[in-house]
């Protein structure tokens, strides 16, 4: 009887210390995340009036216009495909890379890093203006081509340098992750996969690839989140000429004139579909190679 | 065939920086012999076999598998096969995956492939374990996977690095067993890499010992134990007792040392050794003989006065450790042939004693 009433006395104890650990985030997180996103889910129901406000009908017509309407569904479709060519070429880019990374000495290992870590010392906008710079039509590389006396090359405001924007700036997010699963993965694997018959280039397809996949898995969900969602980038780079689902967005919540709002929230909400898909993706092949 | 070699070493040297891993190795490895590479760690022998298997290429010298020179042939079209010390079993593929690769690899045929696959399994007896993952096996069943994995490809000859070294020692006797007579049944020449001379001397046809990354000797287990040419090798196969002195006459095959208090101590020569150097007369505990003073038997070969210090009884053998004049310790093994419980007959410590040796028992050796 006695032990009982302590042992349920410990774990009142024991809930009431968790709930007080847990409340401050619980919160947070409902104030800030859950409750808006329950926001912009009813609001992508709802009728937009005449000045931009929202008139409290329900609808599927915002839905509607999204895959019916060119200019959305394109932006929504360009947006998918940006992501998944900025994800395949940081991922084309980056294995090697994290692959020679892993292979140096310890020492330069950590020096290799470092590198490739210290652009997230400067600002993110910053360092697209940079690549304005770079670009423009009487920018550091126009200049040098006219000194040697070639024709200039249009390249700020296409969409190959809000490609190139995009892959520099997410490169390292594929890097990192594929490097931490090449420094678990135990290169003798390679030696046993080569004595049985295998070229380099079979036991990188067969072993290497395989056993690295929850890194490349990561990296490539850190990269085609932010990408699906950018503007920024296809703004200062590309010029705003082609609209992605981001610029599409900001634009109808901040700049149109009169603001939609509900078919704003409709294509955010379209979006989130989009990776919570990929993130199931993710979760199948990482919990397939844990098992 | 029989006279053919499977493997051959000529002057090979592995250099890593200013560092001669293995120093001008030469062997000449039989068609179908069990090999062994036996040496304390750092000795080489490891680098020796990866050199065999392609994962390194020698400074200079050669190798030659059945005739063939490989310098320049990479490891995946070497017809050799390698059990690793970790096994390197494929985590994310299941046993028969595992066993399966090297086919996959030559793109045999599937139904062959699973046909050959279930066969091996059943060679070393895991074919209820072939959709398991190696993580979810034992040590011993990993390294059976990895002993299949190998020898599916039918290589023609067969690299083991330290392939029981992970495993207790009640398994390794076993799987030494298993492997030697494994071996015998495919006829596959194994060239096998160990530190441990009980396991070399077990399962070996020939031993080469190693240290330093040269090849000290090369002969069968009984030659190694029974007739070492140097030193080391007397002293890292199997238990011995050196007496230091300096060579002061040499015949065909015998010689006489004189130790620094006058003892003239007379021993066979497995290498040739020449007057005035220095040498040691090396003596088998379970070869020397101890004998009570003034007993008859002491006449016919060198007797060494001596006082017994520690009398150890292990069961098998007493163990009885003497001190010499000049104070050095000596071990002689008796074997308790008599099941005799009176041990007050037995030696006692502080007992006067002589230590006898037949020549031909005794071996002078240099460094």
């Amino acid at each position: 009887m006695t032990l009982n009433a302590l042992e349920r006395e410990r774990q009142r104890r024991e809930r009431r210390t968790l709930a007080a650990l847990l409340t401050p985030g619980l919160l947070w997180l409902i104030l800030f995340f859950a409750l808006p996103l329950v926001i912009i889910l009813v609001y992508s129901f709802m009728t937009n009036g005449p000045r931009g406000n929202i008139v409290w009908q329900f609808t599927l017509g915002n839905y509607v216009d999204l895959f019916t309407r060119s200019i959305y569904f394109n932006a929504y479709l360009r947006s998918i495909w940006i992501s998944v060519l900025t994800t395949v070429i940081c991922l084309v880019l980056g294995y090697p890379l994290a692959l020679f990374i892993v292979r140096q000495p310890p020492r330069w290992r950590t020096v290799l890093l470092f590198l490739v870590l210290i652009p997230f010392w400067t600002n993110f906008l910053v360092r697209i203006y940079a690549w304005q710079i770079i670009l423009a039509n009487n920018g550091l590389i126009n200049s040098a081509l006219r000194s040697l006396g070639l024709p200039p090359l249009t390249l700020l405001n296409t969409e190959g340098a809000t490609l190139l924007g995009l892959v520099y700036g997410e490169l390292p997010f594929m890097v990192l992750p594929i490097y931490a699963a090449l420094d678990r993965f135990d290169f003798t694997l390679m030696e046993a996969a080569a004595d049985l018959g295998a070229s380099k280039r079979r036991a990188f397809w067969r072993v290497m690839l395989p056993m690295t996949m929850p890194g490349v898995a990561a990296g490539s969900v850190l990269v085609f989140i932010p990408t699906i969602g950018q503007f920024v980038v296809s703004e200062l780079l590309g010029g705003a000429k082609v609209d992605y689902l981001g610029n599409l967005i900001q634009r109808l919540f901040l700049r149109s004139n009169p603001p939609n709002w509900p078919l704003g929230s409709a294509m955010a909400m379209a979006m989130m579909l989009v990776l919570l898909a990929l993130i199931l993706i993710y979760f199948r092949t990482t919990t397939e190679e844990d098992r | 065939m029989s006279t053919t070699n499977a493997v051959e070493l000529r002057n090979v040297v592995k250099r890593f920086g200013d560092i001669a891993a293995v120093d001008h190795v030469s062997l000449e490895i039989r068609d179908g012999e069990f090999f062994s590479l036996l040496g304390p760690s750092g000795c080489g022998k490891t680098t020796t076999l990866r050199m065999i298997a392609g994962f390194e290429y020698p400074s200079s010298g050669s190798i030659v598998i059945h005739g063939r020179e490989m310098a320049t042939i990479p490891p995946h079209r070497r017809p050799v096969n390698t059990v690793f010390q970790s096994y390197a079993l494929f985590p994310h593929l299941t046993v028969a995956q595992n066993v399966a690769f090297g086919l996959e690899m030559q793109r045999r045929p599937k139904d062959e492939i699973a046909a050959r696959v279930r066969e091996a399994l059943e060679q070393v007896r895991l074919s209820g374990f072939a959709d398991r993952r190696p993580r979810q096996l034992s040590g011993g069943q990993q390294q059976r996977v990895a002993l299949a994995r190998a020898l599916i490809n039918q290589p023609e000859v067969l690299l083991l690095d330290e392939p029981l070294g992970a495993l207790d020692q009640k398994l390794r006797k076993e799987l030494q067993i298993e492997l030697k007579s494994l071996q015998r049944r495919v006829g596959i020449t194994f060239v096998f890499v160990t530190h441990d001379q009980e396991e070399a001397l077990t399962m070996s046809d020939r031993i080469a010992v190693m240290s330093q990354g040269k090849v000290l000797q090369i002969g069968s287990p009984t030659e190694i134990y029974e007739r070492p040419t140097c030193r080391f090798v007397a002293d890292f196969i199997g238990e011995t007792n050196f007496i230091a002195g300096k060579v002061i006459e040499n015949g065909a095959n015998a010689a006489t040392i004189e130790t620094p208090d006058g003892l003239r101590l007379r021993g066979l020569t497995p290498r040739p050794v020449r007057v005035g150097e220095p040498a040691v007369l090396s003596i088998r505990p379970e070869k020397a003989l101890l004998l009570a003073p003034g007993d008859a038997r002491a006449g016919h070969a060198f007797a060494i006065p001596a006082r017994v210090e520690l009398v150890s009884y292990i069961g098998s053998d007493t163990r009885i450790t003497v001190r010499l004049n000049d104070q050095r310790t000596f071990d002689v093994w008796e074997q308790n042939t008599l099941s005799t419980l009176d041990r007050d007959a037995y030696w006692q410590p502080g007992e006067p004693a002589v230590l006898v040796c037949p020549p031909d028992n005794a071996l002078v050796l240099t460094e």
